[in-house]
């Protein structure tokens, strides 16, 4: 028994020399993301910052449903893990007027990094703030929005194609409205499909963090919905719960009931893949950042693959914003080396290599160059998308704002509570509540 | 502790009464001293790690503090958190959600609880091995098992849906629990009877063993039924051990974070979002420092004010 | 104490039918209860297509691809890059060939698991020292307001972790005591001390006072009674209750989850994170969840005939 305790106290011992602090190299620089495919690609990309300047990258990469609670956490606490941060263009507001970014402009001025060179859209979605100012936080990293996918192969049996003609009395194609997607789902539910019963579409519904938000708004914008009076800033009503969006909202609705698969009930990219690479899905919602991937996947890749941008709705289009900016984060020891690593990033020829691995370059000697539709299938759509991004507010309190729409959505769309016109009218209230604690109101 | 060594001389000194202060006669620090070093390091780590940060709550209710603006200028604004937080009808949602989680729960552990407890007291061969086997569930960190119950409620790729389907021919993939409305906070609670109803039972296992024969062998010469001796012996010996595992189940359900939120986040919508994970998000998603810390108090006085009166009633029952 | 004749059987002894049924019914539930944990070393050794499979396959190849994925960073790479890469060494190198995936380094798993390690040790440690003597001067010393102090103790522990967070969250932020595993040593024995002192008192208190008195007859101090005398016999209360504390440090996942980030972070927060090229990656989600089981499984087994005198803080001994 004396061993026993002897032994125990040894070991606790231990643990408290464990807890020493290392001593740090000043040649490393860790840099935060979240933990999907283009994050891969940064790090075989990061290799040439590596080897031109000596300072070695560390990564930390988050899953997204954990990423913004964890980060957000990490940089309210002051935390020292992150010396650069690939966060979320919702983010830019409260980082900003919270001290935790870095501003960028004088840095920017001093080494000729102009923001006319990136594509205007991804400099007021992830640099800005406040928002149509030359106040810069970030250098836009990631352009992406939220696209379709869906199975070519399916598309092109004649006997599926000459059912559906029969049908709905038009070709199976790429659906060009939000009805005709809805359509197209309907007809793929339950069908049997390569001897296996497959559904309609994997659309986003996740509660936790920011999924059902995102999904949803794909069918509000081209339904007529805006985030507030282009007139006149925060002025709601009429514009969140227009009679457009509440049709929307209700066809977003319709879509989850009829046609994804069993138990869909939360899910959000990882599950939309899941589902798409399993062959369970003939319509798959999820951003262009994963299209890469799924193009290069074995089992539903290549020639099974196809991609559309987000189909038009009675009151024109509009794709979800997503794309992140990159950014220094005020109480890291290292900003030197980080902001040397965003001046390595802005090169062109950097940005071109991060296109031809996967990352999507927000930069204009990408984007623009002629021959860009043609460098992957899904190239011409992402253009589209991009120019017809709308994005969420990226206020200060973004994150009230988002959890009071995440609970509303969910609330109707999953556990059936309310009519739409009442769940935009509460989201209305909820963000009334949250623009008047703010003094916008 | 059994088989230890009492040396003779000191086995004899215990024979004779020891006088009573000759133990403060002593060389070195005197017995005060001593008790206040042993006692005072942990109180005084309680009283920064507990009550400091209490106080400090119970200052932050009465302000509009948000963690992630430090620059914004703080201001007193009174009882103002706590009114909106009795008049909030989210808050009174998470509350319901959280009596429905509890009351079930109890229930449920009790009963099945108390019957493994049963069981067991028939001392068949084996019933130690079969015991800590029970066991196991009820030392799982509560956070990975909601996150792995989370795989085994899926209607297409998990196990429960599949099971459900071989003993009742429903379909798989007919019903979802998860998902559904009705169905999720079936869900949490089946998961949390599952850990622990071994807590339950241990207890109640105690109790049952507590209780001494003789009583039963009285009762079979009063000629009383097994029916009999269980409702006029068994279960009122048994109810202060039963009460005190209902006191310790409830006051930790009340609490419950974990296993729901990696289960369900709190979905379909807020069906099954519990008292904690709403104060979760207030206070480190939306960051209103203030407003949750207002909440927390009334959560705390609630708990507080409830075990104290289940308390006194248990003291109530020990003492007939 | 019966001398009963051989047929009736005795009133307090089951009859061996009622004890058959009470058999049955109880290893019926055990093994029931006993699936999901099954099932999730299952799931460790399956392969993740098997995993996420429908219906789920109970006859499978097993592989240890889980683990490989727990513990190691993959890349997937084209057939062409991979045909021109050394033949593979390692079990796992090759299990991740396999897949057209490379592996580029170790998971933060081990880390992880690591600092799960040292945070638990360290707070039991700590608390279990901080609570044997305090309950040494409670059960021997008339302390004023003991009862109180007591009570006060434990109740602590009914604040809901959350609301205990937010102001730890602010102080550790001003002291920078965020994300470090000494915060959360000192975190974890605040909510350890309450329980290991209440354990322990009891524990102490069954050791008869007469033991100490009479070594101090002998011309022991106090402190060398204690050591001498009280320790020893209080060794076995000690062990159980410091298993205890070990069991809710090592479970823990709120505080886990709110106060630490990358350097601290212990294994509860980490393993639900555990993703594969789309959703969770469910083999390495088991692995992580069996191999972070095992000391728990050891413990309990070591613990039995203790386990009800710990969940009950003392209050029932059998």
């Amino acid at each position: 028994m004396r061993k026993l305790v002897a032994s125990a106290i040894a070991l606790a011992a231990s643990a408290f020399v464990a807890v020493a602090p290392t001593a740090s190299s000043a040649k490393t620089i860790t840099l935060c993301w979240a933990a999907w495919d283009p994050a891969n690609a940064l790090v075989e990309l990061s290799k040439d910052f590596t080897a031109k300047s000596g300072v070695d990258m560390k990564f930390e990469f988050v899953p997204w449903p954990n990423f913004a609670d964890r980060m957000l956490n990490e940089l309210n606490s002051k935390g020292k893990l992150c010396d650069l941060l690939i966060g979320d263009s919702q983010w830019i507001g409260g980082a900003a007027e919270n001290g935790h970014y870095v501003k960028l402009n004088d840095f920017f001025g001093k080494e000729g990094i102009k923001m006319d060179d990136f594509m205007p859209a991804t400099v007021l979605g992830y640099s800005e703030w406040p928002k149509g100012t030359p106040n810069y936080w970030a250098l836009p990293a990631m352009g992406d929005a939220l696209g379709w996918t869906y199975r070519k192969d399916w598309f092109a049996k004649p006997e599926l194609r000459a059912e559906f003609k029969k049908q709905y009395n038009r070709e199976l194609e790429v659906p060009k409205t939000l009805d005709e997607l809805t359509d197209i789902a309907k007809f793929f539910q339950g069908r049997d499909v390569d001897g296996k019963k497959v559904y309609g579409a994997a659309i986003f519904t996740e509660r936790g963090s920011e999924g059902i938000t995102m999904g949803v708004s794909n069918f509000l914008y081209p339904n007529g919905f805006k985030y507030d009076d282009p007139k006149k800033p925060y002025a709601m009503e009429g514009f969140v719960n227009s009679a457009g969006a509440v049709k929307g909202l209700e066809a977003y609705k319709a879509l989850y009931k009829c046609c994804t698969p069993p138990g869909y009930t939360d899910a959000y990219m990882g599950e939309g893949l899941d589902a798409f690479k399993s062959g369970q899905v003939a319509l798959q919602m999820n951003w262009f950042a994963f299209f890469p991937g799924l193009y290069k996947d074995e089992k539903v890749g290549g020639d099974k693959i196809g991609f559309f941008v987000n189909p038009k709705g009675p009151a024109g289009s509009g794709s979800q914003l997503g794309g992140q900016g990159l950014s220094v984060v005020s109480y890291s020891p290292n900003q030197a080396e980080a902001l040397a690593y965003i001046k390595w990033f802005a090169n062109p020829e950097i940005q071109k290599k991060w296109w031809s691995l996967g990352g999507y370059s927000a930069h204009k000697a990408v984007l623009n160059d002629p021959g860009f539709a043609k460098t992957a299938p899904f190239a011409a759509d992402f253009l589209v998308a991009m120019g017809q991004v709308v994005d969420f507010w990226a206020e200060p309190s973004y994150a009230q704002l988002l959890l009071a729409e995440q609970k509303r959505i969910h609330d109707y769309v999953v556990a059936d509570k309310g009519t739409a016109k009442e769940a935009l009218d509460g989201i209305i209230k909820d963000w009334t509540k949250v623009f008047k604690d703010d003094g916008k109101l | 502790m059994t088989g230890n060594h009492i040396p003779d001389a000191l086995a004899n000194r215990l024979a004779t009464a020891t006088p009573p202060k000759l133990a403060a006669r002593v060389r070195g620090l005197s017995d005060k001293a001593i008790a206040w070093l042993f006692i005072t390091p942990t109180m005084i780590l309680l009283l920064a790690i507990n009550i400091f940060p209490l106080i400090w709550t119970i200052r932050l209710s009465f302000t509009n503090f948000r963690a992630n603006r430090t620059n914004a200028v703080v201001k007193g604004i009174g009882l103002d958190n706590y009114t909106s937080i009795l008049t909030d009808p989210d808050i009174w949602a998470a509350m319901q959600s959280t009596a429905h989680f509890v009351f079930w729960t109890i229930t449920m552990q009790t009963l099945i609880g108390f019957t493994l407890a049963y069981l067991l007291d028939r001392k068949f061969r084996g019933h130690g091995f079969w015991t800590t086997i029970i066991l196991i569930p009820m030392m799982l960190s509560p956070a990975v098992v909601g996150n792995f119950w989370r795989f085994l409620y899926q209607p297409q790729i998990g196990l429960f849906n599949y099971i459900i389907s071989f003993f009742t021919g429903v379909d798989p993939s007919s019903f979802e629990m998860i998902g559904s409305v009705t169905l999720a906070p079936w869900s949490i609670i089946i998961v949390d009877t599952w850990m622990w109803t071994p807590y339950v039972m241990l207890i109640c296992l105690a109790g049952l063993r507590s209780i001494p024969d003789y009583i039963y062998e009285a009762a079979e010469v009063d000629r009383a039924s097994t029916w009999r001796q269980f409702w006029s012996i068994t279960i009122p010996m048994a109810l202060p051990f039963i009460m005190l595992a209902v006191l310790f189940r409830g006051i930790e359900n009340f609490k419950m974070f974990d296993m729901v939120n990696l289960l369900t986040s709190g979905g379909p919508g807020s069906t099954t979002e519990v008292a904690s994970i709403t104060l979760k998000r207030e206070a480190f998603e939306k960051w209103r420092t203030g407003f949750s810390s207002a909440f927390a108090i009334i959560l705390f006085v609630t708990v507080f004010g409830l075990a104290n009166i289940y308390v006194k009633a248990l003291n109530q029952v020990k003492s007939r | 104490m019966s001398a009963r004749s051989s047929t009736a059987h005795s009133v307090v002894e089951p009859s061996s039918t009622s004890k058959l049924v009470a058999s049955v019914l109880v290893v019926v539930y055990a093994l029931v209860t006993m699936i999901p944990l099954f099932w999730i070393v299952v799931t460790s050794l399956k392969s993740p297509p098997d995993s996420i499979s429908y219906p789920p396959k109970i006859v499978f190849t097993p592989t240890i691809e889980g683990y490989c994925n727990l513990f190691t960073n993959q890349t997937r790479q084209t057939p062409e890059f991979l045909a021109t890469l050394p033949p593979a060494t390692t079990a796992c190198e090759k299990v991740t060939r396999e897949r057209n995936m490379v592996i580029v380094g170790p998971s933060n798993f081990t880390k992880r698991f690591f600092n799960s390690l040292v945070i638990a040790f360290g707070s039991t440690a700590l608390s279990v020292f901080l609570g044997t003597i305090a309950a040494y001067g409670f059960s021997r010393f008339k302390v004023p307001l003991k009862d109180d102090l007591l009570f006060f103790i434990l109740s602590t522990r009914m604040m809901p972790p959350i609301a205990v967070a937010i102001p730890i969250y602010l102080m550790y932020r001003e002291l920078g005591l965020s994300d470090t595993k000494i915060g959360m040593i000192l975190l974890y024995t605040a909510v350890n001390v309450s329980l290991a002192v209440w354990l322990l008192k009891g524990f102490i208190d069954e050791i008869p006072r007469e033991y100490e008195e009479a070594a101090m007859i002998d011309g022991y101090t106090r402190l060398q009674a204690f050591r001498k005398v009280v320790l020893p016999q209080a060794t076995t209360g000690i062990v159980a209750t410091a298993i205890f504390c070990m069991i809710f440090a090592w479970n823990e996942y709120a505080f886990a989850v709110l106060l630490t980030s990358g350097d601290a972070q212990p294994a509860p927060p980490f393993i639900p994170t555990i993703i594969g090229e789309g959703g969770m990656d469910w083999p390495a989600v088991g692995a992580g969840t069996t191999l972070f089981l095992i000391p728990i499984l050891v413990f309990t087994i070591l613990l039995r005939k203790h386990l009800l005198r710990g969940i009950t803080f003392g209050a029932v001994r059998k």
